[in-house]
């Protein structure tokens, strides 16, 4: 025996309309009638009383009118708005009306802005599996946060379960799923808990993506997280991102892309040392050991400016395609800005790139640190008006930055530091093959580039840059 | 009212916030001996500190204004500053 449920709202006109359908259904069916907002409608029949949209939550009703039919319990047959052609096969019934075939219905209540995440907190038991942490009844909440440790030194927004199942809006992943161990303490990370400090640092759920390919990218070998944590050095983990989520979610790539002021750019990378901080237990003063920090330490995230580049992107240059979306982690230092306002000859302007690498670190150290040159548009202008491809800039600062030995051995110059004196006859690179990086990005006025210096242990023996590829939704 | 937050952490700890650790020994560390001014809690906070001074513990004496009110910010701060440890006398 077939069986019905039809759910439906007094405030949706097609729902109005239909009320002698209804009626004329509920005489002949086995038909449960859910209404969303008011008990007595339609007047006269027997209604499910779904105030609490609980029944509409878990039959996944998105549209009201929605009419549903089940065989021994199983559903079998799902018709949204009104359709009389569409209801007359799904029950068996000849309805005859006197208003048109066709009805679009509404909205189902379940989909208002701000219910969804309401109502998976209130009936999607299980779905969260987070300690609950319950503050006292005097307590602030933002102060409960400072407390407990969970800051990096900035107010935080409070992890509400609400919150946190907004956020999982922006995957399909599952909130369980394990993405990694993460040092020090090498605690199990999910995808929840990544959630919850996307949620603290202060992210969009569309922003999750980004979130969770960055710790992915931060928890690969080669990355080395736990030393570029625990070193003495200036270096944290920085995140570029490349490809059309860069646009889509409003990163800034261009005037300030390394500055304050975007929400994408600032709440990525603080999402990403949330996680450090929270779940793999990494602090300032416990294991990490760093003499100074930098100022990246908070949020070190930007995008690549790939709109009418001369270049191809980073992502490209690692082999990805510039329609997929990518991040990727350098252990980077702060920044050091190169001024050129002179050279309109490319050779020239590579000239004053190298002498700003050459000095990165020490003057004297070489193939320790890798580095990222940041390209503004006005001195990337410079090589595209001589054809210069990125490869050739780099061939030409490889060149460059052939350094004698007798300039980098200790006591040179007068300087205690250096390589040891065997190395005197040699010529020696500034950077360990493919250590240097170029990427565009930066406002459209001014002849200034940046060196993006990093982590001294750069490289095979520490960390090498991971460029791992970003699943939207629909992807995942 | 109270809130309900989401663990951040891995969870490895207690969800209950620990006090700081206590040192095992007083040895090399100043103690503050704070008199919150109320009837011969100075009693108490002499005896202690003599008997501190006789074991060598290098002590200092703080006194709040009063008793009804919470000790000022400058002494709080001026005691973290100076003391590694605090013993506050409630003596009545």
């Amino acid at each position: 025996m077939d069986s019905y449920v039809l759910v439906v709202k007094e405030d949706c006109a097609t729902c109005r309309l239909l009320v002698p359908v209804i009626s004329q259904l509920s005489s002949l069916l086995d038909l449960k009638i859910v209404c969303q907002d008011d008990p007595a409608f339609p007047l006269g029949e027997e209604v499910v009383d779904d105030t609490e949209l609980k029944e509409s939550w878990t039959l996944n009703i998105e549209t009201v009118p929605t009419i549903i039919r089940y065989e021994n319990q199983s559903e079998t047959g799902r018709i949204f708005g009104w359709d009389r052609g569409a209801w007359q096969a799904l029950t068996g019934v000849s309805l005859e009306t006197d208003f048109p075939d066709f009805r679009p219905g509404c909205g189902s209540k379940t989909t208002d802005p701000g219910m969804p995440e309401k109502l998976s907190v209130k009936f999607d038991n299980g779905k969260l599996h987070s300690r609950r942490v319950t503050t006292a009844t005097e307590e602030d909440d933002m102060e409960a946060c400072f407390d407990r440790g969970w800051s990096d030194g900035l107010p935080l927004v409070p992890p509400t379960e609400l919150r946190v199942m907004r956020m999982l809006s922006g995957t399909n992943r599952d909130p369980r799923e394990v993405i990694g161990a993460v040092p020090p303490d090498y605690g199990e990370c999910t995808v929840e808990k990544v959630t919850v400090n996307a949620v603290m640092a202060g992210c969009k759920p569309e922003y999750l993506p980004v979130v969770i390919s960055s710790v992915e990218a931060a928890l690969q070998d080669e990355f080395c997280m736990h030393g570029l944590l625990a070193t003495t050095y200036f270096s944290g983990p920085m995140i570029l991102v490349n490809g059309p989520i860069s646009r889509a979610i409003g990163m800034n790539s261009k005037g300030n892309a390394l500055g304050q002021g975007n929400r994408a750019n600032a709440t990525i990378g603080r999402a990403l040392q949330l996680v450090i901080r929270n779940v793999g237990g990494g602090k300032p003063g416990g294991v990490d050991r760093a003499v100074f920090g930098n100022p990246g330490k908070y949020s070190y995230c930007f995008a690549e400016d790939e709109t009418n580049s001369c270049w191809e992107s980073l992502a490209v240059e690692k082999g990805f395609n510039s329609d997929q979306s990518t991040v990727t982690l350098f252990a980077a230092d702060g920044m050091q800005g190169i001024v050129d306002q002179k050279s309109r000859e490319p050779d020239s302007l590579a000239r004053s790139f190298a002498a700003g690498l050459r000095v990165a670190s020490h003057p004297k150290m070489i193939q320790a640190a890798d580095a990222f040159l940041v390209v503004s548009p006005e001195h990337e202008r410079v090589f595209r008006d001589a054809g210069w491809s990125k490869q050739q800039l780099k061939d030409r600062l490889g060149e460059l930055l052939m350094i004698p030995g007798t300039e980098l051995i200790a006591g040179a110059g007068g300087i205690a530091e250096g390589i040891p004196d065997k190395f005197a006859d040699s010529t020696m690179p500034k950077f360990r093959e493919g250590g240097l990086n170029i990427v565009r990005a930066g406002g459209s006025a001014g002849l200034f580039s940046a060196i993006i210096a990093g982590w001294g242990a750069s490289g095979k023996m520490g960390s090498v840059p991971v460029t791992r590829e970003i699943l939207v939704l629909s992807q995942v | 009212m109270s809130t309900v937050l989401m663990d951040p952490t891995s969870e490895l700890s207690s969800e209950h916030r620990e006090p700081l650790p206590r040192p095992t020994s007083l040895e090399g560390l100043t103690v503050g001996l704070l008199d919150i001014s109320k009837a011969r809690g100075d009693v108490f906070i002499d005896r202690i500190e003599d008997l501190m001074v006789q074991r060598g513990i290098s002590t200092r004496r703080y006194k709040k204004p009063t008793f009804t009110r919470i000790a000022p910010i400058e002494l709080t701060q001026q005691i973290a500053t100076e003391c590694d440890v605090v013993i506050e006398s409630l003596a009545d």
